[in-house]
């Protein structure tokens, strides 16, 4: 099995091909921003990008992943962040932080499907992330701010 | 206590000592205004210096040493320092520091003991004093009660002045000059002629000065940083995926471990069969430990589906196998020979109620998960000499003495290294991970290994938030309450959660009535009593403890009286609290949900009020019927915490709890049946998903004379101004959590 991972190629020959992308990621390659919460889809803290779209690698079986992987690591750092982080950054998004790797590799998704999102957009696409820290009303607020800036920088 | 305006006393003395390259600056000595006979057997050790800053000519190091579960707490300590030590918090780094009895919590014992939190009176300040002294004597380093900023707020602050003033007398020593000619400013001491010397430099040099302890805290006028919006130090590491959690250790050499346990929490395995599990992909050795089974592979999911490929046989719960006999237990409570406390018992109550009551009710709150996002992990390696011990935890003392027991090692030899946590709500003050983890790394000497708990044993295993019902009645006449009786059962957290301690919690648990006997309010008949249950499946602290219950029964009441009076249920509320700063908070969210003004059919508007943890919180919630069901439309919100320091932090805090308690109110529960909880992963016990989400508008007000934590009082009256406002929207009463079994949410 080979990889892209945020640009760099992986050979995962020796995996097995069921073992969940989530767990490649992190046990298997180090790459430690995306987060174990569940196992079932239910939180969100392990989404990630494939070919650009949000999915769960905690449900991705590493033998099926279909296109490049992006994660929270290859969006952007912290010298460098996307635009999406900035927003999270200048709110003060994070409390405990553990599931907003996963929230805003969600948003950043929704924003380029998306780029000027309604609340229902938001609420559509943000609801299968979980936050327990109640940080949703400052998500919603740094979602706002990410669109307008991207909107303004394109 | 930290109290806003002077400091009553000194109760510490801050000294310096040499460190490799340079200089740390610690509580050097416990001081008491009086002689107290716990004190003079002080060990050596805890008078020994343990150091708040540590500078050297690399770093300054500010130690943090209450841990970070998502509240900011690395900040707040950090920014403590900062502000008389005049650096900035991009110049610093931070560190949790080892655990130390040095770092006992200050501020704990004063809310453990009987006297309303508005009680200032000479008695009640005398035995909070006296209560502090065994938590000393005990080593109190725990994270919790919303004490970090009260119990830092002096102390910290004392300790970056000590070290700027000694900072200050040593570059005065070294080069002629008066220390009043001095000034300091971004980590620098400036020389009369403008020289500036970086605090780096004189580190050495600085251990050779004798540490200047006169000092004068500065004015908050004066502040830089506190009272002002922070950057929280963690934000861009929190934003970017580069924040490490314990979750997310990585050590040479490390192996993985998944965990099997009784699903009757604290029963035994009987018997178990491992033949498929050791012949699967990766695993290296299958462990028996207390309670369960654990599987030593080499990553984390091939010791999941190991573990969960073992066929158990367990021993029964310790409790009841079923829900109905919980509660069965907790209804048979309501009796004179397990009454637990009577704090409150103003007029005549039974005379009041002799001739009827206006309002008899009952309401009830299930058991909820803590449930935080980071699954439990701890991350050992033992050898027969030392044991590592790498992971998140409110208790790290606890985690001294309970290893020394299953390992044998004295504390010397046990190190335990504080890691971020990935949310708690009180999940971290249990330790029972790191007793399993000790298990399994003996099993394998030399070895780390990380034990990661799945979702689903994490749910099983939560030590849930207590089950409580109350029984309340009242009269009222002429459009006012007059008469106010309610009766709290649960079985004890203290005794739940310290009993794992093996530490006893003798006389009454507060926690049975805390968020309702200590209310300001003056009803002329007013009676509040603890039942204490039986002991029932094993429960720990979560977010704002008994307040989370009680804060809903004792407010449910009191609505459900006004309502039957006639009366407004905030102009009710006013009329009868004798509290000047809660009377403030509940005319805050009058004015600002601008109550009174017109709704249109199907909307509802619900006040509520609770002080807890010494913090007046008053809440409005507004909702909207409608054809999908019951939505959350607005919430206003007004505490006094006596000083925020840091106003970004605050307002996050207030908002998470708020979301905290609305979205437990209107969906979760843990149950049992066959002694096993009912729900294991999220899609079974949630709590509020962002769709749901209100808009919630904070207001903090400064006007109480203590400071006091924001992370637990804005939980408890959530639900009930959510109760109160679906009342208001739709004549439906609700008096059972979670609200869902009665009405749905859109």
């Amino acid at each position: 099995m080979q990889l892209t991972i945020n640009g760099a190629d992986h050979s995962l020959d020796d995996l097995e091909p069921d073992m969940p992308l989530l767990w490649a990621l992190r046990d298997v390659l180090g790459i430690k921003g995306p987060k174990y919460g569940c196992g079932i889809a239910q939180c969100g803290a392990c989404t990630v990008h494939i070919d650009g779209q949000a999915v769960r690698s905690c449900q991705v079986a590493v033998g099926d992943v279909w296109g490049p992987v992006t994660t929270i690591e290859g969006l952007g750092t912290p010298d460098t962040p996307h635009a999406v982080q900035a927003a999270w950054i200048d709110a003060q998004v994070a409390q405990c932080g553990y599931c907003q790797s996963g929230q805003i590799m969600q948003a950043a998704s929704l924003l380029t499907e998306t780029p000027d999102p309604t609340d229902e957009d938001i609420d559509d696409a943000m609801s299968g992330n979980l936050c327990r820290c109640g940080t949703y009303p400052r998500i919603r607020a740094a979602i706002k701010t990410a669109a307008k800036s991207m909107s303004e920088g394109a | 206590m930290g109290r806003v305006k002077t400091i009553a006393r000194r109760t510490f003395l801050i000294g310096s000592a040499a460190i490799a390259g340079g200089v740390a600056f610690g509580v050097w000595r416990y001081k008491t205004p009086y002689a107290n006979p716990l004190l003079a057997d002080l060990p050596e050790g805890a008078a020994a210096l343990t150091p708040y800053v540590r500078i050297t000519a690399d770093a300054i190091t500010l130690i943090t040493p209450r841990a970070d579960k998502g509240q900011g707490a690395v900040s707040l300590q950090a920014a403590l320092i900062a502000e008389e030590l005049d650096v900035t918090l991009d110049q610093i780094e931070t560190d949790f520091g080892p655990p130390s009895p040095a770092y006992y919590n200050t501020a704990l014992a004063g809310d453990a003991v009987p006297f309303r939190a508005t009680d200032d009176s000479w008695m009640a300040e005398t035995v909070r004093d006296l209560a502090d002294a065994p938590m000393k004597f005990l080593g109190m380093q725990i994270t919790g009660g919303s004490t970090t900023v009260p119990d830092s707020y002096d102390k910290l602050r004392h300790a970056g002045a000590v070290a700027r003033e000694t900072l200050k007398a040593t570059a005065a020593r070294l080069h002629g000059v008066e220390r009043s000619a001095l000034s300091t400013e971004t980590g620098t001491v400036i020389l009369p002629d403008g020289t500036r010397l970086s605090y780096q430099s004189l580190a050495a040099e600085a251990a050779q000065t004798e540490p200047v302890t006169d000092v004068t805290l500065r004015d908050p006028s004066e502040w830089r940083l506190l009272g002002k919006p922070m950057q929280r130090i963690d934000i861009v590491p929190k934003s970017t995926g580069t924040q490490d959690y314990g979750i997310d250790i990585d050590l040479p050499d490390m192996l993985h471990a998944a965990i099997r346990l009784n699903p009757g929490q604290g029963a035994a395995l009987t018997s178990y069969d491992a033949s498929e599990a050791q012949t699967m992909r990766g695993v290296q050795k299958i462990v028996e430990i207390p309670g369960g089974v654990a599987v030593i592979a080499d990553n984390t999911w091939r010791a999941i589906r190991a573990a969960e490929a073992i066929t158990c046989d367990w021993a029964a719960a310790p409790y009841p196998a079923d829900m109905a006999d919980h509660w069965q237990a907790l209804s048979d409570s309501f009796k004179s020979d397990a009454q637990d406390s009577q704090f409150r018992d103003e007029g005549d109550v039974e005379a009041a109620l002799e001739g009827g009551t206006d309002i008899e009710v009952e309401y009830r709150a299930p058991y909820l998960a803590h449930a935080p996002l980071e699954p439990l992990n701890a991350t050992v390696r033992y050898t027969p000499e030392r044991i590592d011990i790498w992971t998140g935890t409110q208790v790290p003392r606890f985690i001294e003495t309970n290893v020394a027991r299953i390992t044998g090692l004295d504390r010397d030899s046990i190190h335990v290294h504080a890691e971020m946590i990935g949310g708690s709500f009180g999940h971290r003050l249990e330790d029972e991970v790191v007793r399993h983890a000790t298990h399994i790394a003996m099993a394998m000497p030399g070895r780390p290994i990380k034990l990661t708990y799945s979702r689903e044993e994490d749910m099983a295993h939560d030590f849930p938030r207590q089950i409580a019902m109350a029984r309340g009645r009242g009269r009222v006449e002429n459009g006012q309450v007059t008469a106010y009786d309610l009766g709290i059962a649960m079985p004890s957290v203290l005794s739940s959660q310290m009993g794992r301690q093996n530490i006893p919690a003798p006389g009454p648990d507060l926690q049975i009535v805390a968020g309702a006997w200590d209310q300001p309010f003056a009803i002329p008949d007013y009676r509040v009593t603890g039942y204490r249950a039986p002991e029932l499946a094993p429960v720990s602290s979560w977010r704002s403890v008994g307040a989370s219950s009680n804060g809903f029964f004792h407010d449910c009441l009191l609505d459900e009286l006004i309502h039957a009076a006639g009366a407004d249920p905030l102009e009710e509320r006013l009329r009868l609290c004798n509290h000047a700063p809660s009377r403030a908070v509940l005319e805050a969210v009058g004015e600002m949900s601008n109550w009174g003004s017109a709704m249109a059919p199907g909307q509802g508007r619900g006040v509520s009020y609770c002080l807890s943890f010494g913090v007046p919180c008053a809440q409005v919630v507004e909702v909207r019927d409608t054809e999908d069901g019951i939505r959350l439309t607005r919430v206003y919100v007004a505490a006094d915490v006596g000083r925020i320091i840091d106003p970004v932090n605050f307002d996050g805090l207030v908002k998470g709890g708020v979301i905290f308690g609305l979205g437990h109110a209107m969906n979760a529960q843990i149950t049992y049946a066959g002694g096993a909880t009912e729900q294991r992963n999220f899609d079974q016990y949630q709590g509020m998903r962002l769709y749901q989400c209100p808009e919630i508008e904070v207001r903090g007000l400064e006007t109480a004379d203590k400071i006091r934590g924001i992370g637990e009082p804005p939980v408890p009256p959530a639900p009930a101004a959510l109760a109160n406002a679906i009342f208001a929207a739709t004549g439906t009463r609700l008096r059972e959590m979670p609200f869902d079994k009665h009405v749905t949410f859109a």
